[in-house]
């Protein structure tokens, strides 16, 4: 029974303020008012402001005539007709275009800078290393600015274009590069290469299906080159050739054809590549110290040489080690793409949060939808990264 | 006595040798500078077209930097024409006398030059804080973080912005430019953000929900964007969300942007810091009856911002680098102060962008390797403790 127990077994009775319960959900109910305070003293401030600088409120602004020029487009684009809208995918797709290269190109040299730093040679090593400490402490602005003022800008002008073979023109407006053309009957390549795909995958599902039962192995790469390359290229020869390129042309003061390749987007391509690179190598040298010495011994003793035993035993543990870290660097890269407005490449910062906003006026529209991209983007990468994160993961019983 | 097998082996032996014979030397080519070289360099075929290839890109770029920032740079010189090849027919390098002449500009920016007394007494201060606080046998560091995070802060604002009552005159900070506003705006970033990173930091690990779920906003929001678009907004949309009267001016703007973006860097890895406390730690503290900010204050920070030190160097030193961005919303940083005076037609010759952004590499050269050293001396230090 309950008047049975002893006193001390009954919860001691507490005034309701030392009450930690009550406590907490009066912080709580405390912080909330704060905070709508806060945000009601904002808005009610930014409506007073605004109706003061008659500005506009809403989207309807999305739907106007933008009328300015934007220098690279991916999409159709002109300044006549096209909305504001319109140049807000202009400079997202150019973002995500630079965002996408750098984030390949990175990866690469990063994983080479990383893999050189334990090389065992010594030079090797060092001079990674000062690769590395020189980039991670420089300011990325500080690299876009000297790219791209300091060599770009610095390259000779279009009557003294560097060229090779008078077919891929180099000067202070750009890379000017052959456009390929692809003519009626291309499409039985495009078609062999798909297939080639499809084959080269199925061959590769087969081969380990087959190393697997019994320990022979099959020449993959052979295969997959033959199929992916070797096919297309040849339905492409026996089809006549179908493609031609229309060469830059140049002229005295102009360049005329080709496509032109924008100094801006090369050395934000530059600076963006160089300086995650560093970052990249760390985190790939600290994922590669990570897998224990013992594995690499192991492979050794069973006769690997360095190469396969990177190949199959270090880098495949390290991995697991990488991603996450790698991931938030590739965040990093595009984010930092929002720099581009230092140099005037018209990303998504320079079209719709510098030129659109100075347009309109609308900051807190135009800044909101900037940042919610940026969001957006940000939290879809870590998402699938994180569905690969779990493929790679330890799977352990 | 009975002679043993094996000693009457020996005895029947002609000779005998009693002492050992002295190791042998390795082979020349093993060791001493040609075996490191053969180790370290020659190893394999491999190695040594590596070898080969960095030597040739070494040959080639060393000698051309050190040409160009010594042997063929102009020292003396009035205006462009000392740094122009088709003056000087030869070849030029950095062009200097630009960087002296432009020097006090990277400095002060346009802070009146009658008054830049005031901001070399702001350096001298931060700079004995600094050491104060960074050298770790110091005297009275507990005086010295007063100093640093209280002192420090009202005194330098008084001295930089000035306060007619005690004749100093006031210095607008549209005037403030270079080095001064670069070190203002890291000094800014890493006095806030420790505090602020913290608060937020407990507030993510907090068992109140509300306190939480803003926290985890603030973070991951202030963290998925860029800090461009953070500073926009602090220069945009701030004086928009304030009342006229109090709206800040351009700087202040920009340091609120800074602080913000840092501070939610700064949650994460002390963030880190926190969950690698062991939770016996947190326990054992509650056991001897200690409240929540007690036991935050004297067992749980203590340890958990030990083992993070080295990670809020880093987040500096990032911090640090970012300043620079502060470019983009128009305030007068070294790097905007070079840019300016890059494009001054007094000077404007085909090297003075290089030179001018070579002052700028060297000064964060020094400053963020400066202190990546720091964190890494401080992290064998610490890691001394769990060594046994």
């Amino acid at each position: 029974m309950a008047s049975d127990l002893p006193a001390s077994a009954r919860p001691a009775s507490v005034v309701f303020y030392n009450d930690p319960r009550v406590r907490s959900i009066a912080y709580q109910l405390a912080l909330c008012a704060v905070v709508v305070f806060l945000v009601y003293g904002a808005a009610s401030n930014a409506i007073e402001n605004l109706a003061r600088a008659r500005i506009a409120s809403g989207f309807g602004f999305w739907d106007q005539t933008a009328g300015f020029d934007i220098s690279q487009t991916l999409i159709e684009y002109s300044s006549r007709g096209s909305t504001y809208g319109r140049a807000f995918w202009v400079g997202l797709l150019n973002t995500l275009l630079v965002a996408g290269i750098g984030i390949v190109l990175a990866t690469i040299l990063g994983f080479i800078i990383g893999i050189s730093r334990l090389s065992s040679n010594w030079l090797l090593a060092k001079a990674a290393g000062c690769y590395v400490e020189l980039v991670r402490n420089l300011p990325l602005l500080l690299q876009l600015l000297f790219w791209y003022n300091a060599v770009l800008k610095a390259l000779p002008d279009i009557r003294d274009s560097l060229s090779i073979g008078g077919r891929v023109f180099l000067n202070n407006r750009g890379l000017f590069l052959p456009t390929p053309i692809f003519k009626h009957g291309f499409g039985g390549a495009e078609i062999a290469l798909l297939i080639g795909i499809i084959g080269a995958i199925a061959y590769r599902i087969w081969a380990r299906k087959q190393q697997e039962r019994t320990g022979r192995q099959a020449p993959v790469l052979w295969v997959t080159l033959a199929l992916v390359l070797g096919l297309p290229l040849a339905i492409f020869i026996l089809s006549g050739a179908p493609l031609s390129f229309e060469f830059p042309q140049a002229g005295r003061f102009n360049i005329t054809g080709g496509t032109e390749v924008l100094p801006e987007f090369v050395a934000l391509l530059f600076g963006l590549t160089i300086y995650t690179a560093a970052f990249i190598a760390e985190v790939v040298r600290a994922g590669i110290l990570a897998v224990s010495r013992g594995q690499s011994e192991a492979a050794f003793s069973l006769g690997l040489r360095p190469g396969p035993t990177l190949r199959l035993i270090v880098v495949p543990q390290a991995m697991r080690v990488i991603i996450p870290p790698l991931t938030s660097q590739y965040l990093n890269l595009t984010k930092n793409s929002s720099l581009a407005v230092a140099i005037g490449y018209p990303d998504l910062v320079q079209v719709f949060t510098g030129t659109v906003l100075n347009q309109t006026g609308q900051a807190v529209e135009v800044v909101a939808i900037t940042m919610l991209v940026y969001l957006v983007i940000s939290l879809a990468t870590s998402l699938l990264m994180n569905v690969y994160n779990s493929r790679m993961a330890l799977k352990e019983r | 006595m009975t002679m043993s097998e094996g000693d009457l082996a020996v005895a029947e032996l002609a000779f005998v040798r009693h002492t050992t014979i002295a190791p042998r030397p390795p082979p020349a080519t093993m060791t001493g500078a040609l075996g490191w070289v053969r180790a370290n360099l020659l190893s394999s075929s491999f190695n040594i077209v590596l070898t080969i290839l960095i030597v040739g890109l070494l040959a080639w770029a060393i000698p051309e930097i050190v040409k160009f920032l010594f042997i063929d740079a102009v020292w003396t010189g009035n205006d462009r024409d000392a740094c122009l090849a088709s003056v000087q027919h030869r070849e030029i390098g950095a062009c200097w006398p630009f960087v002296w002449e432009r020097l006090p500009y990277f400095i002060y920016g346009s802070y009146p030059i009658s008054e830049r007394w005031r901001v070399d007494v702001f350096f001298v201060m931060l700079a004995v804080g600094i050491v104060w606080l960074l050298w770790l046998n110091a005297p009275r560091r507990d005086l010295g973080a007063i100093y640093f995070f209280l002192i420090l802060p009202v005194t330098s604002f008084i001295l930089l912005t000035g306060w007619s009552a005690i004749g100093l005159r006031p210095v607008d900070t549209v005037l403030w430019g270079g080095v001064l506003v670069t070190i203002v705006v890291a000094a800014v970033g890493i006095v806030c953000s420790l505090p602020l990173g913290i608060l937020l930091a407990l507030g993510r690990r907090s068992r109140m929900p509300t306190v939480r779920l803003l926290s985890v906003i603030f973070i991951e929001f202030v963290r998925g964007v860029p800090l461009v678009t953070v500073l926009f907004m602090a220069s945009v949309m701030l004086p928009l969300f304030i009342p006229e009267q109090w709206s800040p001016d351009k700087l202040v703007r920009a340091l609120v942007g800074i602080a913000l973006f840092a501070s939610a860097y700064m949650a994460e890895v002390v963030r880190a810091g926190l969950q690698a406390i062991p939770k016996g730690q947190y326990e054992g503290a509650m056991a001897v009856g200690l409240r929540y900010a007690q036991m935050m204050r004297l067992v749980v920070l203590p340890q958990a911002l030990k083992v993070t030190i080295p990670n809020i160097v880093n987040t500096y030193i990032g911090l640090f680098k970012d300043t620079t961005l502060v470019f983009i919303v128009g305030i007068f940083d070294l790097l905007r102060t070079i840019e300016v005076a890059r494009i001054d037609p007094k000077w404007a010759t085909p090297v003075t962008s290089t030179t001018g952004y070579a002052v700028a590499a060297i000064f964060y050269l020094v400053f963020c390797y400066g202190m990546s050293r720091y964190a890494r001396a401080m992290e064998t230090r610490l890691r001394r403790g769990d060594r046994r």
